[in-house]
């Protein structure tokens, strides 16, 4: 177990299962094909992204070093966190970008969506953390790993 | 943020709710990145969302909201292509019916909300809003609040404009206030370089290529691109604003490359050369070595891999006039070659309403109509999301379309060869 402290960019409290991407995540890329559907449970469809392509992504926390791509990115979160099939966190190791600090707000500005975020977790513990890892989220930012 | 009164009040709700919310949504962006005060926007704006996607509720909601209010963009704005083109990207009845019921149902109340709160015109409707023929053209120094990543790339690096790397609905808001948060791109610290790109290839690199390993390579951050004006040459004429708007695209699509610098030939590194780049900068050489290993590195994702392409993009962003002509002479001129009159896959060349319009007008267009290549408007990416256009197999020359699709990507010259039927 391991304990890391980051910034709260919108807070909040939480347990849950990791997913992660060790890259940046295209935010259009990845959430684009379930939203399309409609479906009711995100299933990552970026190609290029194998450490989330094909897995689940609705309801677990999603740790990462930030986004990337298409500037539809911001929309793109509101839309998922308005559809209810959002990560239930999203957990940075970097400064978050401009584009998921913008969907964040969206989402919890418009939408009343409780989706939480953390950023600047640093390098180790994007290097620590692995996709099935039990993870505890405080108000505080402060964030522990269990390992599965 | 240390706020303005004026600013204090329309947070308090002195132009009403929608306002308060619409500059709490800017204000809580600015925070996120330190911003210390709102700057005002010097030129109009471009918005990313230009498509009716009935899933959108939350946009389609918040326009609705706007218009209610009475509220308008503070300048005319240019948005993202069209999705739909059935003139020229002619579609089954399935396909149709896919794209206007399902879809992109929502493409006409969407497009009547855009000119309710401020679209400059019928014609707005393009990623290359900066091209002189549109007229969305910032100056250096200007400061944006755009979205579209080409566009922003293309009007920080090329044109010397300030922009950050906007969302969509930031676009819209910080239009509607007339303001961004001053952080990142906006400070003369943020357009320092964190990485020093070495080019040592033996020939001016396929752009589409070259962006997308320096993309893939330094993500968000800032780039100074050494050696490539020895390609290039240090004047910013037509050809040279089309390379770079399609290695910038393949940059910010593959990464999210907002703004990079050309040594000797992009306005800022020619102002101020090598102090633009920090000093703690990291370098990554470019050799032919290193562009083949990108380019072996992309998924093909087709069902089939020796499918015959049924479909071509070329223009993914829009085309620019001299980009145009060149295709066009270069289609005729090889079907010629190759003892075709027709091309052997359905070819479309994207580029702005003003400039299809423009071309359709010349001897040259007259030309290629009988190839049976289409010139349109439309956004390739936007076609590509119907799922049963676009698990065809598409073949493009476009990076970024390449990377929101499943479309094969080609060099410029394979492209050429297998739409003209010619031999490997």
């Amino acid at each position: 177990m391991k304990k890391f402290v980051g910034r709260v960019v919108a807070g909040g409290k939480i347990s849950g299962e990791a997913i992660v991407s060790k890259q940046g995540m295209n935010t259009l890329a990845t959430f684009q094909k379930s939203a399309l559907k409609n479906a009711k449970i995100v299933i990552s469809s970026d190609q290029n992204n194998p450490d989330l392509y094909k897995k689940v992504i609705t309801g677990k926390i999603l740790c990462l070093p930030k986004t990337i791509g298409s500037t539809t990115g911001g929309l793109v979160i509101q839309t998922i966190c308005s559809m209810g099939i959002n990560p239930s966190a999203m957990l940075f190791s970097e400064e978050i970008d401009s584009l998921a600090a913008s969907g964040i707000i969206l989402a919890r500005n418009w939408e009343n969506s409780q989706i939480i975020a953390i950023d600047k977790l640093g390098d180790k513990f994007l290097k620590y953390v692995e996709t099935g890892d039990k993870i505890t989220i405080e108000e505080d930012g402060t964030v522990i790993v269990e390992k599965k | 943020m240390k706020l303005t009164q004026e600013e204090k009040d329309i947070l308090n709700g002195s132009q009403g709710e929608t306002m308060a919310k619409i500059m709490k949504t800017v204000v809580d962006f600015g925070d996120v990145f330190g911003a210390k005060k709102l700057v005002p926007i010097t030129h109009a704006s471009h918005f990313v969302t230009s498509f009716g996607i009935g899933l959108l509720k939350p946009l389609f909601r918040t326009m609705d909201e706007i218009i209610s209010a009475g509220i308008k963009t503070k300048e005319p704005f240019t948005v993202d292509p069209r999705p739909i083109d059935y003139k020229n990207v002619k579609c089954g009845l399935l396909n149709k019916l896919i794209f206007s019921k399902i879809m992109y149902k929502e493409q006409k109340r969407y497009e009547e909300q855009l000119k309710k709160i401020g679209l400059k015109d019928e014609k707005g409707f393009t990623c290359t809003s900066y091209f002189e023929e549109v007229g969305n053209l910032p100056k250096y120094g200007d400061i944006l609040g755009w979205a579209e990543s080409s566009a922003v790339v293309y009007a920080n690096s090329v044109i010397g404009a300030r922009c950050n790397r906007n969302s969509g609905m930031l676009d819209l808001f910080s239009a509607i206030i007339g303001k961004v948060p001053e952080f990142g791109l906006l400070t003369d610290e943020g357009r320092k370089a964190d990485w020093i790109i070495d080019i040592q290839t033996s020939k001016l690199p396929e752009a589409q290529i070259l962006g997308s390993a320096i993309g893939l390579k330094v993500m968000e951050d800032v780039p100074y691109i050494k050696g490539l004006d020895k390609f290039l040459g240090t004047e910013l004429n037509d050809d040279v604003k089309s390379y770079l708007k399609d290695f910038g695209a393949a940059s910010a699509s593959n990464g999210s490359v907002a703004l990079y610098h050309v040594g000797g030939l992009t306005p800022e590194a020619k102002e101020q050369g090598k102090k633009l780049i920090k000093k703690d900068a990291k370098v990554y050489t470019i050799t032919d070595k290193e562009l083949d290993r990108v380019y072996k590195s992309y998924p093909i994702l087709w069902k089939n891999l020796n499918a015959k392409p049924k479909l071509c993009f070329i223009g993914c962003p829009h085309l620019s006039m001299s980009q145009l002509k060149v295709w066009a002479t270069n289609i005729i001129n090889n079907l010629k070659i190759n003892n075709r009159k027709k091309v052997t896959v359905r070819t479309i060349l994207t580029t702005s309403p003003q400039i299809a319009d423009e071309f359709r007008n010349t001897e040259l267009y007259k030309k290629l109509q009988k190839t049976g290549v289409k010139v349109s408007s439309i956004c390739p990416l936007m076609y590509t999301n119907n799922p049963i256009a676009g698990s065809k197999p598409i073949i493009t020359s476009s990076n970024k379309l390449r990377t929101y699709s499943s479309s094969r990507f080609y060099k410029n010259d394979d492209i050429l060869r297998i739409i003209t039927g010619g031999n490997k």
